[in-house]
């Protein structure tokens, strides 16, 4: 039986095409004069170069860190080109001017390039490689005053806006990737929601890596301002490489006064092969600050891919009363390692967080959580909830939860919750014996394990999301 | 009720299972049973325990814990043996158990209906959909006394014992199985539950179906009244009687019946 489990879990990855397109990169390796290339060929102020640079500078000076439970090669950092971009025939004016082959790989992928065949209210930027490529219903969101654009574009057109809150939630030297990223990041989404403003569209970007050996170091910014809500989706697919490619994105979001950020990723990198060959090296920093009172930032993941997943989305929870959550499904199978989870830094008084992670293990992956609640002196009446269950399918794979609390205010109210189960061979035959076959039992079981998470999801990604697990987990259950 | 016109729907002959424990093949605890079941019959299996009853139940049913070594076992003029557990349920035989798992997550409607909707599909009839389906299931409902809230939470979890034994009676309404063996469906439950589950059961008997209870008290033979009764011991039926068998095992016990074996 629980070999059946086991090929129920193997599934190939269907988005693992490359894309034939010619790209302008910069030669491989890191340097003041690599950053300084890119910085020229975005055409960028001096402020941002320097910005790079002494992020640059003070990256010299980092350690990798080590605490975290994967292992891998040592990366080899003058082996990765930090700047593809496809080549542009010529400026675009329109979205037909996209390349006919990107547009095609974008259609493989089921993101729709084109805004009248766009699912209905959803704005989308795709970034290929390391270049946003377009931005849908720009014009529409600009009329009530959103800004939504590439990074590139939002620091020539918002260069103030740019300069203000970039660096502001995760400080260029947070910790060794947000340095690189900081250094060498290449575009990304930024997206400014004013004052008083509903977004009345999910917002969306849409990640691809195409280019063989090339990292992806993606910026990306949110802005609410108060009073203002915004729904934001993010998905991620990869070709397939035998080699590893390295991903090192930072995200910070910015809720003032009564704002409200949702933040849903569906990740989908390439994982590497059955052997552990190949596959995304995932090292993201994604943070929010919950500036203004009554705020609320909420992170919802679905993480199926990279061969590597190192990420912890978290909350600062500044103003009164101001609310973080982070609700997350790590899947693992084969040689994956995931190493995930959430900080909640309550700062502000009566400050809530909620945690809700699902972690799946199968074939011979490790997944774990890892995750801080700090309450700090000031925060009185802060409040955590925290619950982390695992699952195990077969009985060659690892998971672990490593939680840690931190409370410097008598008056915190914290619990912590954890389980771990297996899809044993008696919910098995449960299944069977009402005539139910092994993939519907454990995609059914998983998805009902995971049901908690999946609730938070947008709809369609709901749906993408019980799919994807489905097919992950293909071959691995019998 | 006993028709020997009627058709046979399981004939076991000299059938023989051994336990598996990781892959690796151990102790046979079936040692030659023989048993005939024809529609419109009740069957009750008594005996101490370890004498092969559950082991019995779950062979028939498919439980990947067991390996069959001799023996055969036809379904309905089928080679039981030969079908994967989801064909034996497909087929129209239905597992009581003993110990219902928890599935967390799971709605009892969404199971039920993906159970009944994989038998209309192996019937070739139409699938219900929700809507459809809950007018069905709210009847079927009242066979185990159980209230609609039953229908959202998840199987079993958090369920008393009688609950989830009222559960397992409530899936065997739903999907009309031709052969329902009962794993000790009575264990643990108190006289209410007990009287219900036992409700449950006769409302579902037909001329055309049959069950087969696993059990080690005379008082659900009280309300299921069984046509015929086995003793089951070293892993063979050693006797067999009718209803007065389970009252005589009541008074004297077993070992006279071993004894003689």
């Amino acid at each position: 039986m629980s070999s059946a489990i086991q090929n129920l879990v193997n599934q190939p990855y269907k988005h693992g095409f490359v894309t034939d397109i010619e790209t302008e990169t910069v030669p491989k390796g890191l340097s003041e004069d690599v950053i300084r290339l890119i910085s020229k060929k975005k055409n960028e102020p001096e402020w941002l170069l320097e910005f790079r640079l002494a992020a640059y500078r003070h990256w010299l000076t980092m350690e990798e860190p080590a605490w975290a439970s994967v292992s891998y090669p040592r990366i080899d950092f003058q082996d990765i080109i930090y700047f593809a971009q496809p080549k542009p025939k010529k400026q675009l004016a329109s979205m037909d001017e996209v390349d006919p082959e990107l547009r095609r790989t974008f259609d493989k992928l089921g993101v729709p390039l084109h805004e009248q065949k766009l699912m209905t209210g959803v704005a989308v930027d795709v970034i290929f490689d390391s270049v946003s490529v377009t931005t849908t219903y720009k014009a529409k969101l600009a009329e009530i005053g959103i800004i939504f654009c590439s990074f590139s574009e939002a620091v020539h057109e918002h260069p103030e806006l740019v300069k203000q809150y970039l660096g502001s939630v995760v400080p260029s030297g947070d910790n060794f990737y947000a340095a690189l990223n900081s250094a060498v990041f290449t575009d990304g989404s930024f997206c400014f929601i004013p004052k008083g403003t509903k977004c009345p569209m999910d917002l969306s970007t849409y990640f691809r890596i195409n280019t063989e050996g090339s990292g992806q170091f993606e910026r990306t910014l949110i802005i609410a301002e108060e009073g203002s809500s915004v729904c934001y989706l993010e998905g991620c697919t990869a070709p397939q490489f035998d080699t590893n490619q390295l991903h090192a994105a930072v995200v910070e979001l910015v809720a003032l006064d009564n704002a409200d950020i949702k933040y849903s990723t569906v990740q989908n990198w390439y994982a590497g092969d059955e052997n552990g060959k190949g596959g995304i090296y995932n090292f993201v920093t994604k943070r929010g600050l919950c500036k203004g009172v009554n705020s609320k930032i909420s992170w919802t993941q679905v993480e199926t891919g990279s061969a590597i997943t190192w990420k912890y989305p978290s909350c600062v929870l500044l103003g009164d009363n101001s609310i973080g959550e982070f609700y997350s499904v790590a899947l693992t199978n084969h040689m994956q390692q995931a190493d995930t989870g959430s900080k909640m830094i309550h700062l502000g008084r009566n400050t809530r967080s909620r945690i809700i992670s699902k972690g799946i293990s199968a074939g011979r992956s490790s997944n774990s959580y890892r995750g801080l609640v700090k309450i700090g002196s000031r925060a009185t009446g802060a409040r955590n909830y925290s619950q982390c269950d695992s699952m195990l399918i077969g009985n060659s794979c690892g998971a672990n939860t490593f939680p840690t609390i931190d409370v410097q205010n008598a008056t915190a109210q914290v619990e912590h919750e954890a389980s771990t189960s297996k899809i044993g061979e008696d919910q098995m035959f449960f299944f069977a014996q009402r005539g139910i076959g092994s993939e519907e039992a454990v995609s059914m079981i998983i998805n009902g394990f995971c049901k908690d998470v999946f609730v938070h999801l947008p709809m369609e990604f709901a749906v993408e999301a019980t799919k994807l697990l489905g097919l992950k987990l293909e071959g691995s259950v019998g | 009720m006993i028709n020997k016109d009627s058709r046979v729907l399981l004939e076991v002959r000299n059938l023989r299972a051994e336990v598996v424990v990781d892959g690796v093949r151990g102790v046979e605890i079936l040692k030659g049973v023989d048993l005939t079941v024809r529609a419109g019959e009740v069957h009750a299996i008594m005996g101490v325990n370890g004498s092969g009853k559950s082991t019995f139940s779950k062979v028939l049913a498919g439980h990947p814990e067991y390996t069959v070594t001799g023996g055969t076992a036809t379904f309905e003029g089928r080679d039981l043996l030969a079908l994967a557990a989801e064909e034996r349920a497909r087929a129209g035989l239905f597992l009581a158990f003993q110990y219902p798992v928890e599935i967390p997550g799971v709605s009892n409607s969404a199971l039920l209906r993906l159970a009944y909707n994989t038998l209309q599909n192996e019937r070739g009839l139409e699938e219900l959909d929700p809507l459809e389906f809950e007018d069905l299931v709210l009847e079927k409902i009242k066979v185990v006394e159980m209230d609609a809230s039953f229908l959202d939470r998840s199987v079993n979890e958090g369920f008393s014992g009688g609950e989830k034994k009222r559960n397992e009676i409530l899936q065997m309404a739903v999907l009309e199985p031709r052969l329902a063996i009962l794993d000790e469906t009575d264990s643990g439950l108190d006289i209410d539950a007990l009287r219900i589950v036992a409700n449950g059961v006769n409302s579902l008997l037909t001329a055309d179906n049959a069950v087969v209870m696993v059990t080690h008290y005379q008082r659900l033979l009280n309300y299921i009244v069984p046509d015929y009764v086995h003793v089951m011991d070293g892993g063979r039926i050693v006797r067999t009687g009718g209803k007065e068998l389970a009252l005589e095992l009541e008074a004297r016990g077993y070992d006279w019946v071993r004894a003689a074996a």
